[in-house]
C-alpha cells in the first residue's frame, strides 16, 4: 500500500467513528397540520425523535393506521452495532498500520458486506413497520395502502410526506467509504505501475 | 394646527360648558375617513402565516381578564383569565384553579382590571411578567408569560379600590398598589360623616420578583384622598414613585362636584429608597392584618390559598422625607415620567395647561424647603418651584401622556376627543389628531419606561358610538392605532376590543415569543392525583367522595365507562391529558356539570368536581376538537340510587375487531 492510501484508510476510520456521536440517518415527517415537523434520528444504538416528543408523537400517530410502536429497546440491531462499528474502525486502524495490499482488499470487501447488510437490515425494518399493520385495530384502513418509508428520497404516506436521508454520521461514512475507495485504487495503480517497471 | 382661543374661559366656566363644545364639535365633525393615508392599509397588512411585530396586553377592564392583540394588525390572539371565572378554559372552575379567586370575602368570581404593567430590567420592558390590578377588591396579579397564565395573586389590605397600580420600578424591585377610596384603617363600623377623622389612604409597595413571594414590603398611610394613577421614576429620579391624586377635598358625597373644588390637588413624590432606610431603622412594624395570597406552583399546577395575618405598616408623617406632596391643576390622572426621568406630566383632567414637574427642580426644592405648608406631617412644595413648565392650550380634559424617546410627549384628551403630540422643554404643540370617540389612556411601546419603541401609538377610546356595525345597546369597544414614526401622526387602524381596556402595554414580540411553553412535561407533572399513564388510571371511593384518575389522549379516555357512582356523590375528575405535542388541549365535561368543563393542556391535570342529583346513565366527552376521532373521545358514567350495591368500576374496553359488513337484505 502507498503511503497516502494508510492515511486515506486511518482517516476513513476516524470519519467513521463519528458514527458513534452523529445520527446516521434521519426520517422527517411533513404534514399541513405538522408545520414544523416530526422527525426521527437513526443512532448507531438508538433511534430517537429530532424534538424531544417527536418519536412519542409519531407512535401515537401510527396507532391510527395500526402500526407498531417504535421501540429502539425492541430492536435487536441497535444493541450490536456499535460493536460492528467499533470492529470496523478498529480494523481499518489495523489496516492502515500493517499497510498489507491484500489486507486492505479483504478488508473492503468486508466494509462493502456490512455497509450493504446495514442499509438491507434498515429497508427491512421500514418494511415490517409500514406492512405489519394490526388491521383488527387499526383505525384508518385503506385498502392496499402501506406505510413504508423510503429508504432515501421522499413518499407521501396519507397527509404526511416522509423523507428520509443520511444525517450527518450517515454522511461521515459515505465520506469515509470513498476515501476507502481512493486507497484502493491508489494501491492498485501502485502494484500495476510496479509490475509495469519489473517487467 | 386647530386653536382652541376660548379654552380656559371654557375650562373655567366647568365640564357643562366643555360638554357644550363637544356636542358642537360632533355636530361638525369631519368624515374620519379622509384621514386616513392611502397607504394605511399595507402599513397593517400582516400576511396570512406572518406574525406582528408586537403583542399588546390590554386590560379588560370589567371583564376582569387581559386581551392580548397583535400590532399593527389588532387580531385579538386570546384572553387570559385574572380575576375572573373564564367558563372558556375552566379558569376559577376547576379545583386547581379555584383558589387563585379566593379573598378574605371568599371565593370572588369577578373583578375590575385596569393598569398592566410589564416587568422591567434597566427601565426597559423585558417581557418575563406582566402584572395587573383589581380595583373592586384590592388585589394585584403576576401573570407569566411563557405560559401566559395567571400564576399569583396578592390582597392588598387596608385600601378601598386599587385603582393607582401596578406600576413597576425599573428592576421591578416593587411595584405600587395606592387607594383610590380611602377607608377607615383598620376597615370600621364608623359615620360616614366622620370621613376626615377615620378615613385614610395608603400607598403599598409590593415585592413582586420572585415567583411565588409577591409581598406587601411596607405599607405607608396617606391623608384620606383619592390616589389614583402612579409612574416609576426612572434614570436619574430611580428610587422615586409619583402618584396623581384627586379629592383632597376629602368629599364622601357627589364627588363629581364636591371633589373640584380645589384649584390645585397633589402629584405624590415618594422616595421609596428612603422608606427602605426608615424600614431599616425600625419605624415600619407589623400590624396585624388580613389579606390572601395565592400562587399556583409550577409543577403541582395546584393553586394554593394562604391568609396572612400581618403587614409592615408606617404612618408617611413618621419617616422624614418619605413623601412630598406637589400641588397640581385640576384633580390630575395620569402621573407620567419621560423617559430621561427628569419631567413628571400631570394630566389634570379638569385643567387648561399640562403641567410638568422638573425632578431636580423638586430635589433643590425640597432641600431649600421651598415649602408652602404641610398636610398631615407632609410637607407641600410649591407649584412654581417644582414647575419645569406648562403645556399651554394644549386642549381639553387631558388625561394620559407617554413618550416617544425623541424628545416629544402624547397626551389624551377625553373631552376634546384627541390626541396631542407636544415637545418636552419648549412645551409647544407640534401636532395633534382626533380619536373616535374620547380616548382614555393611550399606549406606546415601552412608552412609559426608558425605551421607547415608538413606531405605533394606541389610543383606547371610551365611546365608540358609529365606528362600528352596531350590536344593540351595548357596543363592542374601540381601539385606534397610529403611525408616529413621522413627525405627524397617522390615524392607520380601528380594531374592536373586549371588556373595556383602560390601559396597555406592548412589547417587541421577539422578546417573548421564542420562550414558549409549548406543553407540560408528564415526567415534571406533580399534581397530586396524575395519571402519568393509562395504567395509573382507576377509581377509588372515601366515603362519599369517588376519585377517578383519568387520562386523555387522541382519542379516548381511559376509563370511559364508570359505574358504581352515587346520586349525591362528590365525583372528582382527575384527567390528564397524556398528549407531550404542542397545541394538543384536550376538553372534558359532563352533563349536568354545574363545574363547567375543563381545558386540559398537554402533560397537565385539571380536576372537574361533579355531584350527580339523579339516577342515570351520563355522557362525557372531549370539548376541543383534538383529532379526526374527536367525536368518538365519550364516555359514560353510570349513576345509581343512594345505596345501591353495583360496584364501583371503571374501564377502557380493549380494541374490538370490526364486525363484517353485512351487505343490504334484499
Amino acid at each position: 500500500m502507498p503511503k497516502s492510501a494508510r492515511i486515506l484508510v486511518a482517516v476513513a476510520a476516524l470519519l467513521m467513528s463519528a458514527g458513534f456521536v452523529l445520527p446516521l440517518w434521519r426520517v422527517d415527517l411533513i404534514a399541513p397540520q405538522y408545520p414544523e415537523g416530526l422527525g426521527m434520528l437513526i443512532r448507531v444504538n438508538t433511534v430517537e425523535g429530532v424534538k424531544e416528543q417527536d418519536l412519542n408523537s409519531i407512535n401515537n400517530l401510527n396507532h391510527y393506521i395500526g402500526m407498531k410502536r417504535i421501540e429502539p429497546d425492541a430492536i435487536p440491531e441497535l444493541e450490536y452495532m456499535p460493536a460492528i462499528l467499533g470492529a470496523l474502525v478498529v480494523t481499518a486502524l489495523g489496516v492502515a498500520a500493517l499497510g498489507k495490499r491484500p489486507v486492505l482488499y479483504v478488508w473492503t470487501a468486508l466494509l462493502g458486506a456490512v455497509q450493504a447488510a446495514g442499509l438491507y437490515d434498515y429497508w427491512k425494518w421500514g418494511y415490517e413497520y409500514g406492512h405489519d399493520l394490526d388491521v383488527e385495530t387499526a383505525i384508518i384502513k385503506i385498502p392496499d395502502m402501506t406505510y413504508q418509508p423510503p429508504l432515501i428520497g421522499s413518499k407521501q404516506l396519507l397527509n404526511f410526506v416522509a423523507t428520509s436521508w443520511p444525517a450527518s454520521g450517515g454522511w461521515a461514512l459515505i465520506l469515509a467509504t470513498v476515501l476507502v475507495g481512493v486507497a484502493v485504487w491508489q494501491t492498485v495503480k501502485q502494484r500495476k505501475a510496479a509490475s509495469a517497471a519489473t517487467t | 394646527m386647530v386653536k382652541f382661543p376660548s379654552i380656559r374661559t371654557l375650562a373655567g366656566a366647568g365640564v357643562i360648558a366643555s360638554a357644550a363644545l363637544l356636542a358642537f364639535a360632533c355636530a361638525k365633525r369631519p368624515s374620519s375617513a379622509g384621514l386616513v393615508g392611502t397607504d394605511a392599509a399595507k402599513a397593517v397588512y400582516v400576511a396570512p402565516g406572518q406574525h406582528d411585530e408586537f403583542y399588546a396586553f390590554m386590560s379588560g377592564g370589567f371583564n376582569g381578564q387581559i386581551g392580548i392583540y397583535g400590532l399593527p394588525s389588532g387580531r385579538r390572539l386570546k384572553t387570559i383569565p385574572v380575576f375572573s371565572q373564564y367558563p372558556e378554559n375552566g379558569y376559577g372552575y376547576s379545583e386547581e384553579t379555584k383558589p387563585m379567586l379566593n379573598t378574605t370575602y371568599g371565593f370572588i368570581p369577578w373583578d375590575d382590571t385596569h393598569h398592566p404593567a410589564l416587568s422591567q430590567t434597566n427601565g426597559e420592558d423585558d417581557g418575563r411578567w406582566i402584572f395587573i390590578n383589581a380595583n373592586n377588591t384590592p388585589r394585584v396579579a403576576r401573570i407569566d408569560l411563557t405560559r401566559f397564565e395567571t400564576e399569583e395573586i396578592l390582597e392588598i389590605p387596608n385600601a378601598g379600590g386599587n385603582h393607582g397600580s401596578p406600576f413597576v420600578t425599573q428592576n421591578t424591585e416593587y411595584l405600587v398598589a395606592s387607594t383610590r377610596f380611602s377607608v377607615p384603617v383598620p376597615n370600621a363600623d364608623v359615620p360616614i360623616s366622620e370621613f376626615k377623622k377615620h378615613f385614610k389612604g395608603q400607598i403599598s409597595f409590593i415585592k413582586a420578583d420572585e415567583p411565588g413571594k409577591m409581598r406587601v414590603a411596607f405599607q405607608m398611610i396617606m391623608p384620606g384622598f383619592s390616589y389614583d394613577l402612579a409612574r416609576s421614576g426612572k434614570g436619574a429620579s430611580n428610587g422615586w414613585m409619583f402618584l396623581s391624586m384627586y379629592n383632597t377635598e376629602q368629599a364622601y358625597s357627589l364627588l363629581e362636584v364636591n371633589a373640584s373644588q380645589n384649584d390645585k390637588d397633589f402629584v405624590a413624590a415618594v422616595n421609596w429608597k428612603a422608606i427602605e432606610a426608615c424600614a431599616q431603622k425600625g419605624i415600619v412594624k407589623n400590624v396585624p392584618a388580613s389579606y390572601v395570597h395565592n400562587y399556583t406552583d409550577e409543577f403541582t399546577r395546584e393553586a394554593k390559598s394562604t391568609t396572612l395575618t400581618s403587614v409592615p405598616q408606617f404612618q408617611a408623617k413618621d419617616c422624614p422625607g418619605a413623601v412630598y406632596f406637589m400641588p397640581t391643576p385640576k384633580s390630575p390622572h395620569g402621573a407620567d415620567v419621560d423617559p430621561t426621568g427628569e419631567y413628571i406630566v400631570a394630566g389634570g383632567k379638569l385643567a387648561s395647561v399640562i403641567p410638568v414637574h422638573s425632578f431636580s427642580k423638586m430635589l433643590k426644592a425640597i432641600e431649600a424647603k421651598a415649602f408652602e405648608g404641610e398636610i398631615e406631617g407632609i410637607p407641600v412644595l410649591k407649584y412654581d418651584a417644582t414647575l419645569a413648565g406648562e403645556v399651554k392650550n394644549p386642549g381639553l380634559g387631558p388625561l394620559h401622556t407617554e413618550f416617544d424617546g425623541k424628545g416629544y410627549g402624547y397626551t389624551s384628551f377625553f373631552i376634546s376627543s384627541e390626541v396631542v403630540k407636544w415637545k418636552l422643554g419648549t412645551w409647544e404643540v407640534v401636532d395633534r389628531v382626533p380619536t373616535y370617540y374620547s380616548v382614555g389612556h393611550l399606549m406606546i411601546p415601552g412608552g412609559g419606561t426608558m425605551k421607547p419603541n415608538a413606531k405605533y401609538l394606541v389610543a383606547m377610546n371610551k365611546i365608540t358610538k358609529d365606528r362600528y356595525l352596531p350590536t344593540g345597546p351595548e357596543l363592542t369597544q374601540s381601539a385606534q392605532l397610529y403611525d408616529i414614526s413621522g413627525d405627524k401622526m397617522k390615524l392607520l387602524l380601528d380594531f374592536p376590543t373586549e371588556g373595556e381596556p383602560h390601559y396597555a402595554q406592548a412589547i417587541e414580540a421577539k422578546k417573548i415569543k421564542d420562550k414558549q411553553v409549548k406543553f407540560f412535561k408528564l415526567a415534571e407533572n406533580k399534581a397530586s392525583r396524575v395519571a402519568r399513564t393509562e395504567k395509573e388510571t382507576g377509581v377509588s371511593r372515601e366515603g362519599r367522595r369517588v376519585h377517578v384518575r383519568m387520562t386523555a389522549i387522541r382519542s379516548h379516555f381511559a376509563p370511559d365507562n364508570i359505574e358504581g357512582v352515587q346520586v349525591g356523590d362528590t365525583v372528582l375528575f382527575h384527567v390528564t391529558n397524556l398528549e407531550q405535542d404542542w397545541d394538543v388541549p384536550h376538553g372534558f365535561t359532563i352533563m349536568g356539570a354545574t363545574s363547567g368543563e375543563l381545558l386540559i393542556m398537554p402533560g397537565e391535570t385539571r380536576t372537574l368536581r361533579w355531584v350527580p342529583t339523579k339516577v342515570g346513565v351520563y355522557p362525557m366527552y372531549c370539548t376541543d376538537f383534538c383529532s379526526a376521532l374527536h367525536q368518538e373521545m365519550q364516555g359514560y358514567v353510570r349513576v345509581s340510587a343512594r345505596g345501591s350495591n353495583v360496584a364501583l368500576s371503571g374501564v377502557t374496553s380493549r380494541p374490538q375487531p370490526a364486525r363484517k359488513a353485512e351487505g343490504p337484505k334484499q
